[in-house]
């Protein structure tokens, strides 16, 4: 009984940094209809930069608890100055060519930007895990927990509901549900889509760098941690459905605690049992389990 | 003689030139094998891409090929490159076939994920095999040619030579493929599915048979590169490897099917000097040659060597 | 009197829109029908529907006396009925003549004699090797000029020709042409027209086509069906259709002296 509820509790844990990983990537998919690989990346910048920044901070030996705040604050910079650079500097003169080629580009931006943050950093591994310690331990049912772990879990609740709230209750948000449903038409209404566009990938790029900035103390910063995330990312969101908010929660769920039952039950599924899923949900429900995109013709 | 007749001929004369020249030169043996086995890969991608589809998958195909021969070599001692070549090629097209009722039905973007999707349960099933050395893979025993070793410490010309034989004889097949009418459907189903229907073909059925040929292609280029570089691990049916594969196919286009090689080749010279002198500005020069590939020669390095020919 | 394709009361409905109501069409073999009535009368999901694309909410379709109702449209075309599109449907990178090529291609291997059979060397029903059937196709419909030319950058009219060149390569037994002179010039209509019906004609094809010109509804068909609000509201030869009170009033409209000749083009037939 115990192991079961030890499943649960480290599946929503992990289910929690997935959804955070994950919503940017759905949201700039349903928006801009851009399966964005360089997500990976930002999710890298993201952790760096708070690494480097909080770990900064601490080693000047200010108030640690500040540091939290520092973490989010390195992730909205990064996502505010790398959204626009990428989006109007590169994406915006592609807009209207294929998916596929868009997808390629977003590739070529992720190579580029694994060696940006080579270049920026180096190649040895950052370690800052004060924060991660700071808030101690918490007991539940036999199992201890790092209260950083059930943090994690609040933040996800947070921006998810945040997230929820904009889209459905403030004016920006129904405009970009309007060009999640169709671009042409929302144009035709005379939304200014591109600025739309933009908006939507600095959010992106910040949600990303965000899950990176979490992550950071938790494990050693290190080049090319961003490419594991990727692929992680793809399959919550192509469970949950491209373009769906809600899609990307249950995603991140599922994928959580497919991923905890096999690290609990059978370790040597863990990988497989993740990508297996993506690929059976592809299968029989290739739009996701939500609404979302449209798969093939004739 | 047409441009496109004049294919083979090209193909011939590369042949007779590599092999002639090699020896001359025993120290690019290692990479230019590489590269032809890559390539291998890389003009199945391109009779994908001509059909309008981009695989993020080809890993699976390359990795299993690699696996399957080694796996025979490990067990059986079987060490005889022919029969390794049969193995690889045989376990490709039989999981081609079978998961190419599925993939055959998608297009665009998930195609491309789903294909990621199933090296990734690959690489993800290999790095819990203890017993096939997990993250570390194993080595491959030198392969021999009728009792003999083609590829030792001291030569690589043995490799060299059968690896380019082979990729002469693929990418004539596939010259002559394209000349066919199911290899004619590739361009059509890329430019407009729903004529070909309507003309009486099943897009489905040619875009399954054109999966399982990518897949083979594959699989012969990984138990190639296994058998040349001595050592297989599961990175190869990572997605990364995958991405490498297309990077290789943007950049060299679809113009020819000797453009895979020549890309390839190009790409493991560079990955060879680049990596050696700035191994922290490899990945981004990489990134910006597909994305000005992309923008300025969306035809790839051939079209360039086709403009300049016409001048 | 048995009919090479026939309907029985073929409706189609989206939700709460009616696009085909009750279509009940018996077409006789060798004739040239001609299906006209304003947009979204039902001509085009009638088409639809015959060729496959759409499956009707009721309804069967036989064509030469066998249920081709649940059938794909590629089936229905290797089964005999081929059509145009409204809009060219063409391979937009590929040459005129390579488009031709595929399609004979096609051809030849829905001619295998078996599933891993070989593919025949000759075109059935032309006798020619594939490249000469394409070229033949070409000049058959006067395209030869544009023989090298991507078919994207080919002009309206020649587009037109193309595609339904492409929809003869099958040897229809049944052809169907969706607005064959749609988006042409007015000089060029009859000129594309003639050459349809010719190459049509000699293949002794059926053939049925949409059209919103009156001028070539009475100078080509020899039955006329018209369609309003989903619905058949006239079937009979051209004359009497044409002058037809009904039809004037919902398909043809005001008018009057272009559709009086017509008639009197049609009468003096």
């Amino acid at each position: 009984m115990s192991q079961l509820l030890a499943v649960v509790v480290d599946g929503v844990i992990y289910s929690s940094w997935l959804f955070i990983i994950a919503v940017g990537l759905t949201l700039t998919y349903g928006v801009m209809k851009i399966l964005n690989m360089a997500h990976g990346s930002l999710y890298a910048l993201g952790a760096y930069a708070a690494a480097s920044a909080a770990g900064y901070w601490i080693a000047q030996g200010y108030p640690p608890m500040v540091s939290y705040g520092i973490l989010v604050l390195a992730a909205l910079i990064v996502g505010a100055i790398a959204g626009p650079v990428i989006e109007r500097g590169l994406l915006r003169f592609m807009y209207g060519r294929d998916e596929i080629l868009l997808l390629l580009v977003t590739y070529a931006v992720f190579l580029i930007l694994e060696d940006v943050v080579k270049l920026i950093w180096g190649v040895d591994p950052y370690f800052i895990s004060e924060p991660y310690g700071l808030l101690g331990s918490i007991d539940f049912a036999d199992l201890t927990y790092p209260v950083y772990n059930v943090v994690l879990v609040a933040v996800c609740l947070i921006v998810g509901a945040v997230l929820a709230w904009i889209l459905r209750y403030t004016r920006q948000g129904k405009l970009l549900l309007a060009v999640i449903h169709d671009r042409e038409m929302s144009q035709a209404m005379g939304i200014d889509v591109g600025r739309v566009y933009l908006v939507t990938f600095t959010a992106g790029a910040a949600l990303a760098a965000l899950g990176g900035a979490l992550t950071a103390p938790t494990v050693s910063v290190v080049p090319g941690m961003g490419v594991e995330v990727i692929v992680l990312a793809f399959a919550v969101v192509v469970i949950g459905g491209l373009g769906s908010l809600p899609g990307a929660a249950l995603g991140a769920l599922i994928v959580g605690l497919v991923r905890s039952a096999a690290v609990h039950y059978m370790p040597e599924v863990e990988l497989f049992s993740i990508y297996l899923v993506m690929a059976l949900v592809l299968v029989f429900r290739p739009k996701g389990l939500f609404a979302g995109a449209e798969v093939r013709k004739i | 003689m047409t441009a496109e007749n004049r294919t083979p001929l090209l193909l011939l004369a590369a042949l007779a030139v590599a092999l002639v020249i090699a020896p001359v030169f025993p120290q690019w043996q290692f990479l230019a094998t590489l590269a032809l086995a890559k390539g291998m890969t890389v003009l199945g991608l391109l009779l994908l891409l001509r059909t309008g589809l981009v695989s993020f998958g080809q890993g699976l195909y390359y990795c299993l090929g690699a696996y399957a021969a080694g796996i025979v070599g490990l067990h059986w001692g079987i060490t005889d490159v022919f029969v390794l070549l049969l193995v690889a090629a045989a376990v490709s097209a039989v999981v081609a076939v079978l998961l190419g009722f599925l993939l055959a039905t998608y297009r665009g973007i998930f195609f491309a994920m789903l294909s990621l999707a199933f090296s990734m349960i690959l690489y993800g099933l290999l790095v819990k095999v203890s017993a096939l050395g997990s993250t570390d893979g194993f080595n491959v025993a030198p392969p021999t040619l009728f009792g003999l070793e083609i590829a030792g410490k001291d030569s690589q010309y043995g490799m060299f030579a059968l690896t380019c034989v082979i990729a002469f004889l693929m990418a004539l097949a596939m010259h002559r493929y394209f000349r066919t009418p199911l290899g004619r459907l590739s361009p059509a189903i890329r430019d407009n599915e729903i004529r070909v229907e309507y003309l009486g073909a099943s897009v489905r059925g040619a875009v399954h048979v054109k999966y399982v040929i990518a897949g083979t292609l594959a699989g012969i280029g990984g138990v190639l590169t296994a058998m040349t570089v001595g050592h297989i691990d599961p990175e190869m049916a990572y997605w990364t490897t995958s991405g490498e594969f297309v990077f290789v196919a943007i950049l060299s286009g679809t113009g020819n099917v000797a453009a895979p090689f020549v890309g390839a080749f190009i790409f493991e010279l560079i990955r060879t000097y680049a990596y050696q002198y700035s191994p922290n500005t490899w990945q981004m020069a990489l990134g910006t040659a597909m994305l000005l590939t992309i923008l300025f020669l969306p035809a790839g390095l051939w079209s360039l060597y086709e403009r300049l020919r016409k001048v | 009197m048995s009919y090479i394709l026939e309907t029985r009361g073929l409706t189609r409905t989206f939700g709460a829109v009616t696009a085909a109501s009750d279509i009940s069409v018996a077409v006789e073999e060798d004739s040239v029908i001609g299906l006209i009535g304003t947009n979204g009368a039902g001509k085009t999901t009638f088409v639809n529907m015959v060729t496959g694309y759409l499956k009707p909410t009721t309804g069967t379709i036989w064509f030469k006396g066998q249920d081709i109702t649940p059938l794909h449209p590629r089936q229905i075309t290797r089964r005999g009925i081929s059509r145009s599109f409204q809009i060219p449907q063409l391979y937009g990178s590929l040459t005129a003549l390579d488009n031709l090529v595929v399609a004979f291609g096609i051809v030849l291997r829905n001619a295998k004699p078996s599933p891993f059979g070989r593919v025949p060397k000759l075109v059935p029903g032309y006798g020619v090797p594939l490249q000469e059937a394409a070229e033949a196709m070409l000049e058959r419909f006067g395209l030869t000029e544009f023989r090298d030319k991507p078919a994207s950058v080919l002009p309206g009219g020649v587009r037109k020709l193309l595609d339904i060149a492409m929809a003869l390569t099958v040897k229809p037994e049944v052809l169907m042409l969706d607005e064959p002179t749609s988006g042409v010039s007015s000089e060029e209509k009859f000129a594309i027209m003639d050459r349809v019906m010719q190459a049509a004609r000699a293949e002794g094809a059926t053939v049925l086509f949409v059209e919103h010109d009156m001028d070539i509804v009475s100078r080509y068909a020899q039955r006329v069906l018209a369609f309003y609000d989903g619905r058949i509201i006239a079937d009979g030869d051209t004359a009497t259709v044409l002058a037809d009170e009904e039809v004037r009033r919902y398909v043809i409209g005001n008018r009057g002296r272009e559709v009086e000749q017509g008639v009197a083009h049609a009468q003096n037939r």
